[in-house]
């Protein structure tokens, strides 16, 4: 069943259309992996589906509800998380105080409590820099408390923009490592993603963006056997 | 003895600067815009009170309680109506719409009351304290302005740290959009700062009446001004910033008065404030603001 359905959606900055109707779908349980160049309209997308851009014409549907016009705050509480591109983490805060914010929308104090133990569990550096300011973080950490920041809404969908943007190989990897026991422990992902040899290892189906619209589409087998995908973004 | 006596006035003008450039300050930080009508919602609450206690003759707490509930719901509806269609437009329209509302009040106040001043009963009736064998005297204003001013600051301080509300502020104040996918209603947040910022403004407006019982349409253009001041100076978006720039600019203006010229003390004033920015660009506590893209 498909959790998020996108259709026929518009985006503008002003007078520039930045996604020229695109349609898409994000089945429970799946890793869907978003990929293009820059400027292809991946983050606009995200940005649109959680309501920090609006859209300019199409729909969105998430489980069943019309989000399209719905203000992005809402969708939290709905089970969106959105982990941003840059990662945004608030850097004047502690590494706690991020992860507490993240479950600003809960209300179950304990069950909240039991959430910070499994996140601390999964990234164990969160819990030794608990009391250190975010913003003093290497690039990997923040990464990592983004994630976990966006964990602590208890998410149903996780929308992830260039979670491995100007990390070192080795953070690379741990990081997708990760995202596949997200996917693991029950929750669906829709990636963004400039590294599609690594989205592509780990994403269900993939949909390729060129400026603002949905050139290919397939499971991500096809797509790595794509001449096509091959040549534009595999680097082979 | 008529060091102490100036200094202690300018402690006391300080906090009063001080509770106007929390409203700033706060809306700085969260809603990274300049309120320039802030200094007219105190005129309002000046009136206010002045309508209650004067005209209707009925007891200052009643006035005050008024104003603070009328000014509350007046910079709630200048944000809804001014500001908030103004959220992405450039920072130079929403400026100039907040000048606009700053005349605005102002006009609305001349229609009402006209342009004489009226004379502002004093809502402070506490006797004066007599020390050092009478030869120093605190009046009971001053010392009601300082404690007043103290109180504010710890509970909005508890305020900002303790609740959900207070986090959320910070969030919004650090990244607009992070706070959004954090589930925080960002309009609601931007519309509890202006509450609170002109909540304040009443309880100033109070204390400024109190202390100078003269009350015009334009009374609260140049404390607004002052405020502002103090707020740039401690380093604007910064609540401790605020109290130390409005104590510190209280403390200046007073004894300019007194020692130097109390012509020249607006000018001494913000001689300082252009002397402080020129060597620290961000106040006193401010942070260095990066831009975001």
């Amino acid at each position: 069943m498909a959790i998020l359905e996108v259709k026929d959606l518009e985006v503008c900055y002003g007078v520039i259309q930045a996604i020229k109707g695109i349609s898409f779908e994000v089945n429970e349980g799946e890793i869907i992996a978003l990929i293009g160049a820059n400027g292809a309209g991946k983050t606009t997308t995200l940005q649109t589906i959680t309501g920090l851009l609006p859209a300019k014409a199409g729909q969105i549907i998430y489980d069943g509800t019309d989000i399209t016009r719905m203000p992005g705050y809402k969708l939290v509480s709905m089970g969106i998380a959105h982990v941003p591109e840059g990662r945004r983490v608030f850097a004047e805060m502690t590494v706690l105080q991020n992860l507490q914010m993240g479950a600003y929308t809960r209300k179950d104090k304990a069950e909240v409590e039991e959430t910070l133990k499994t996140i601390y569990q999964r990234f164990p550096r969160l819990e030794e820099r608990k009391n250190q300011l975010a913003g003093t973080l290497s690039g990997g950490e923040q990464q990592m408390l983004a994630m976990g920041r966006a964990l602590m809404s208890h998410p149903k969908l996780m929308l992830m923009d260039e979670p491995s943007m100007g990390l070192s190989p080795i953070y690379v990897n741990e990081i997708f490592d990760i995202i596949k026991e997200i996917h693991r422990s029950g929750t669906t992902v829709l990636l963004v993603e400039q590294n599609a040899k690594k989205a592509l290892s780990i994403a269900d189906k993939a949909y390729v963006l060129e400026t603002g619209k949905i050139v290919l589409s397939g499971s991500a087998g096809e797509m790595m056997d794509n001449e096509q995908v091959k040549k534009a973004y595999l680097s082979e | 003895m008529g060091f102490l006596s100036y200094f202690i006035s300018g402690v006391s003008l300080g906090a009063v600067y001080a509770i106007i450039a929390l409203g700033y300050t706060m809306v700085y930080g969260i809603a990274r815009m300049l309120n320039f009508a802030h200094g007219d919602v105190i005129m309002v609450g000046g009136f206010v009170i002045f309508t209650i206690v004067s005209t209707l003759g009925m007891p200052p707490f009643v006035g005050i309680v008024t104003a603070v509930a009328a000014c509350t719901v007046l910079g709630v509806t200048i944000e809804r109506v001014a500001y908030r269609p103004l959220r992405e437009a450039s920072s130079l329209a929403v400026l100039i719409t907040a000048i606009g509302v700053s005349y605005l009040l102002q006009n609305i106040a001349l229609l009402v009351f006209g342009s004489n001043s009226r004379q502002f009963t004093p809502i402070v009736t506490l006797p004066n304290l007599v020390l050092a064998g009478g030869k120093l005297t605190i009046s009971s204003t001053t010392i009601v302005t300082i404690i007043t001013c103290i109180v504010i600051m710890i509970a909005l301080t508890l305020f900002i740290n303790k609740t959900r509300m207070g986090q959320a502020m910070l969030a919004v104040s650090e990244d607009r959009g992070a706070a959004s996918l954090m589930g925080i209603d960002v309009n609601k947040t931007i519309a509890v700062t202006f509450a609170i910022g002109s909540a304040l403004a009443a309880i100033a407006g109070a204390l400024l009446c109190s202390a100078y019982p003269s009350l015009t349409p334009y009374t609260g253009s140049m404390p607004g001004i002052k405020a502002f001041t103090a707020a740039v100076f401690g380093g604007i978006g910064s609540v401790p910033g605020a109290l130390i720039g409005g104590i510190v600019l209280g403390i200046i203006e007073n004894l300019s008065k007194a020692y130097i010229s109390s012509q020249l003390s607006d000018a001494i004033v913000f001689a300082v404030l252009i002397l402080v920015l020129l060597i620290r660009p961000t106040g006193i506590l401010g942070r260095k603001i990066n831009e975001k893209v």
